[in-house]
């Protein structure tokens, strides 16, 4: 049953997500792609690259989305890949909004405790490295195509060097290094 | 007392307006919520990222939770909640019917070409920005590079990373931080 699967993944996904989008992204890789099969990891990048360009939470974006491809993908129809996306987007906000609700107060106090404050870094450094090993397994030929001197994956490498030197040296919109990118795979394979 | 429809309109805004991720909603909320409605205090706003930021979750959600139930409750927790997503939900939904079936054209595919090796980057760039606001350094990179290499390598699974990495977190903070009154340590 594709519904109860995709609940209790999103819930897992939900809970055990810490530091923002990004680490979210790389749960939802790892279940979706690795553990379920749910999609391939192309389906999932195209996934990513509409979660980025569209507004909102990037966590939440994807959550959508995968619901829905892996929903479509199984062979259902239209409405209840919707109802599996709605599913998946439920399912990864309402564990962390209970425990939001339920500890808040308890934690608004201890915040600053250097216990809790030494737990969080902890994860926080770990979360570093879920980071990248999401990072890592998306280098695939599929996304850069066959690796040697051929255009594709020359392009590719270079789409790929001038959109990290863009982001991390001088903080350039990732919206606006998306649709510069797809620009550029136009003109280049046209 | 503030009520439903503003919260969720200001919260729609943020929501909609909101390019780029969640960490990117701060300013916009901050001015929204404590600027221009004036319905908490700056401190409050802070705090609220501080702890949004150490709960587990989406980070924009965890923020509007705390908002809509600090104004209204839990009713305007979840009103908060569905003002931020509506429209990002709607946007996704909307892309997602019709995508599939225009993926297989060719100018599309060509520029899906382009875009993934920018996808990757984008994934790949706040390794290093987070790396040294996580507070890396030589003496503890390894943290970050083992749980890289038992995910990529291993393929064990983020979950168990992040679950180790609690209970590391905890027991470290056991043995080299002990606190100054806690129950457990009267029993020792």
């Amino acid at each position: 049953m594709i519904f109860l699967q995709l609940f209790l993944t999103f819930l897992l996904i939900g809970i055990f997500t810490f530091g923002g989008g990004y680490s979210m992204v790389a749960l939802i890789q790892d279940e979706v792609v690795q553990h379920r099969g749910w999609m391939t990891l192309q389906e999932f990048t195209d996934v990513l690259a509409i979660s980025q360009m569209t507004p909102g939470p990037i966590g939440i974006n994807t959550a959508t989305y995968a619901g829905y491809t892996a929903v479509a993908n199984a062979g259902y129809p239209v409405w209840a890949a919707v109802g599996g996306s709605l599913l998946a987007s439920l399912a990864v906000v309402i564990l962390p909004v209970a425990a939001m609700l339920a500890v808040c107060r308890y934690l608004q106090r201890h915040i600053h405790n250097p216990r809790i404050q030494l737990i969080l870094k902890v994860l926080r450094m770990a979360v570093v490295g879920l980071i990248a090993a999401a990072a890592l397994q998306l280098l695939t030929a599929e996304s850069f195509g066959p690796t040697g001197w051929n255009l594709r994956f020359v392009a590719s490498t270079a789409i790929f060097a001038a959109v990290f030197l863009a982001s991390w040296r001088y903080k350039i919109s990732p919206i606006l290094l998306i649709l510069l990118s797809g620009a550029a795979g136009w003109l280049i394979y046209m | 007392m503030v009520k439903y429809c503003e919260l969720f309109s200001t919260f729609f805004k943020v929501g909609t307006f909101t390019l780029g991720g969640g960490y990117a909603m701060i300013p916009l909320m901050r001015r929204e919520v404590v600027e221009r409605r004036g319905w908490i205090a700056d401190w409050e706003f802070l705090d609220a990222v501080s702890l949004a930021q150490a709960m587990p979750g989406v980070f924009a959600v965890n923020m509007a939770t705390l908002v809509g139930h600090r104004l209204r409750g839990v009713g305007g927790c979840v009103v908060a909640i569905l003002g931020n997503v509506l429209m990002p939900i709607a946007i996704i939904l909307l892309i997602a019917t019709v995508f599939r079936h225009y993926k297989d054209i060719p100018a599309v595919e060509h520029i899906f070409m382009g875009l993934r090796p920018a996808v990757v980057a984008l994934i790949a760039a706040p390794v290093f920005t987070l790396a040294r606001s996580a507070g890396i350094t030589w003496r503890t990179c390894w943290i970050p590079l083992l749980a890289a290499a038992l995910i990529w390598l291993l393929g064990v699974s983020p979950i168990l990373v992040v679950l180790a990495a609690i209970a590391a977190g905890w027991i470290y903070s056991k043995t080299l931080n002990p606190g100054p009154r806690t129950p457990n340590d009267d029993e020792k």
